[in-house]
């Protein structure tokens, strides 16, 4: 049996949580970043014009969680951009690649929500599942 | 899940402590300030859990504290108040939080919402056009390496050169509107990309700007020294912090405190409380980055307020100086600072964690301006868009109960999601417009996260500190218009 991709939205007193799974650490990844800009914005309404990659060497697994997710922060922060699709590979040795796609953020067009402020530790937990893996982290709003 | 009732001691109608037989570990007990109303409120979720946990680090003195306000943080709760002793004491970023020196602050006027209803509608579209809010909002700024520099130094000094407001305004803000000892060489790179366009944008979330009405005076002596001279006199009320300035510098430090705390050896039981000794490399970089973040919010907001005095001269046709707007003061409630206090009848010198909780200096205060030397600080105390907020004053046995602190707001009940689940198919803004309130929101989305039900009743926070003699109320303030991310 093997976990499909997606992922939830869990409630936290002042802010928001993802809650994410796939059938590979790099599936549940993808499907992290997704709920982290479903939280800042209507992601069917994202296109993907442009892509970024983001590269990162080993870490432990939810080390790198936060630091894909922190990267892909800073990308929107910087540049303005919003992604609503997710490429991931984790290689053997723990290093990843990660490709995002999306688009320039327009006022007039996108459906936005709450700036995620950080990701946080509180609650960060990755975990193995029968034929998956399930990832948990909160957002600072 | 722990049965608070059993674990809970009870000292008087509105003081409430955690033992620290609670948990092996604690160095002090817990003490939380509420009526059994809010103590209950908090106690279903991990607030008081939190309030336990800072209570393990070292070097704390007195009391691990929690304001009416409390509600489930990272590792700190929101709403907590941590002082350790500079000798064998830690300080930890958590405890300051990812939005570094985030505050409030109060613009007074000299008009009356009689002269402001007819404009209100312009003046609020006035104020949404010219304050970048929500996310991707840029300010007019884009500071090169060095002009990040002098706002890492010199905080809202270095807007006004800029001419973003007047020399006066800065003896009105806390600390001048400046931390000394900032170190914007222990400031990273991706913390300066974040912070360059950022500065005078409002951000989202709980951030906002609102224009508020003097609805009613508690304290006529002190409404008057304040400021507060007229029936329904107009304020701007401003609630924002350090951007991603402040938040990437929180980021940046968690991961060297994690580092630092296991080579000191410290043992906690939250990964977010990660620490270090105040008086270490760690330590010391840490609260150099921070206090270059408390500037950068500072600066913040005194960029904001020329934009809203602005605002208000072109709609008015009078100059922001006929039109009075003095600042009242501006308060931090995310900080870590350090501070001479007494206790046990012997002064000392504390570095006080405040998350989410409000200074407070009483009258007689050196710390004070000379302005509110002889009547204390004002405590700005906002409470939800629809309702109202307050100004207080911090009161003597604030100093040895509270190291001179008390509630930042009303403080969450409701989750933004359950808000939005209880208002679905509520037009917040057109609710708010019914009862006279202008809504400009960069994100209508988002006003259901931050409607009323939202909030607890602020009414009740802010009687709980002065029923326990922390803080006395001045006036009430209505809100007018709201300008949100």
């Amino acid at each position: 049996m093997t976990v499909e991709a997606a992922f939830e939205l869990f409630e936290i007193t002042a802010d928001v949580g993802v809650s994410a799974r796939g059938s590979t650490l790099a599936a549940a990844f993808e499907q992290a970043a997704r709920g982290m800009y479903a939280v800042m914005v209507e992601l069917d309404g994202v296109e993907e014009r442009e892509s970024r990659t983001v590269e990162l060497d080993a870490a432990p697994a939810e080390r790198q969680l936060e630091r894909w997710l922190l990267e892909l922060l800073f990308l929107t922060e910087s540049e303005d951009l919003l992604f609503s699709r997710f490429e991931v590979v984790i290689e053997e040795s723990g290093a990843l690649r990660g490709v995002a796609y999306g688009e320039r953020l327009d006022r007039a067009r996108h459906e936005l929500g709450p700036e995620v402020k950080a990701v946080t530790r509180h609650l960060l937990a990755v975990r193995a599942l029968d034929g998956g893996f399930e990832v948990r982290v909160v957002f600072d709003i | 899940m722990t049965t608070w009732d059993a674990v809970l001691q009870q000292i008087d109608e509105y003081r409430w402590e955690i033992p620290v037989s609670y948990k092996a570990g604690m160095r002090v007990p817990g003490r939380i300030y509420a009526n059994l109303e809010l103590l209950q409120m908090a106690a279903d979720e991990q607030a008081f859990e939190q309030t336990a946990n800072v209570a393990f680090l070292p070097g704390i003195v007195w009391r691990s504290l929690a304001m009416p306000d409390i509600h489930q943080g990272y590792g700190f709760p929101i709403g907590g108040v941590a002082a350790m002793r500079l000798e064998d004491g830690v300080v930890s970023p958590g405890g300051v939080g990812f939005d570094i020196n985030c505050g409030t602050r109060i613009i007074l006027t000299s008009l009356t919402e009689d002269e402001v209803r007819p404009r209100l509608r312009d003046l609020a579209n006035q104020l949404f056009r010219d304050i970048p809010a929500g996310l991707g909002g840029h300010g007019a700024l884009d500071l090169t390496d060095l002009e990040l520099d002098e706002v890492m130094r010199d905080g809202a000094a270095s807007m006004v050169e800029r001419g973003f407001g007047r020399r006066q305004d800065l003896e009105r803000i806390e600390s001048g509107g400046c931390l000394p000892d900032a170190d914007p060489t222990r400031v990273s790179t991706r913390v300066r990309d974040r912070g360059r366009r950022q500065l005078g944008t409002l951000g989202s979330g709980n951030h906002f700007l609102e224009v508020q009405a003097l609805e009613q005076v508690l304290d006529a002596p002190t409404a008057e020294r304040f400021g507060f001279t007229r029936p329904g006199q107009v304020v701007v009320f401003l609630h924002t912090g350090s951007r991603g300035f402040g938040h990437q510098i929180c980021q940046d430090y968690l991961d060297r405190m994690e580092a630092a705390q296991r080579r000191y050896g410290i043992v906690l039981p939250d990964r977010q409380l990660a620490c270090a000794p105040i008086r270490s490399p760690e330590g010391e970089q840490y609260l150099g980055a921070m206090a270059a973040a408390a500037n950068y919010a500072f600066a913040n907001r005194q960029c904001i307020t020329e934009l809203a005095r602005r605002a208000f001269a072109r709609i008015f046709g009078r100059d922001d100086d006929a039109l009075g707007m003095e600042l009242l003061y501006d308060v931090a409630h995310n900080s870590a600072k350090i501070e001479r206090h007494t206790f046990e009848g012997k002064p000392i010198d504390l570095c006080v964690h405040r998350k989410g909780a409000t200074r407070a200096f009483p009258a007689g205060h050196e710390d004070l301006p000379e302005i509110y030397r002889d009547i204390g600080q004002p405590v700005l105390v906002p409470g939800d868009m629809g309702r109202y907020s307050y100004v207080a004053v911090g009161l003597e046995s604030a100093m040895h109960e509270t190291w001179g602190s008390v509630c930042h707001g009303a403080g969450r009940v409701q989750s933004r999601h359950a808000a939005k689940r209880m208002l679905r198919g509520v037009n917040v803004a057109k609710r708010l417009e019914a009862r006279g309130i202008i809504v400009r929101a960069q994100n209508p989305r988002l006003l259901a996260e931050e409607a009323s039900e939202a909030y607890k009743d602020v009414a009740t926070v802010v009687d709980v500190l002065e029923a326990a003699g922390i803080a006395r109320k001045v006036v009430r303030l209505r809100p007018l218009a709201v300008i949100k991310g």
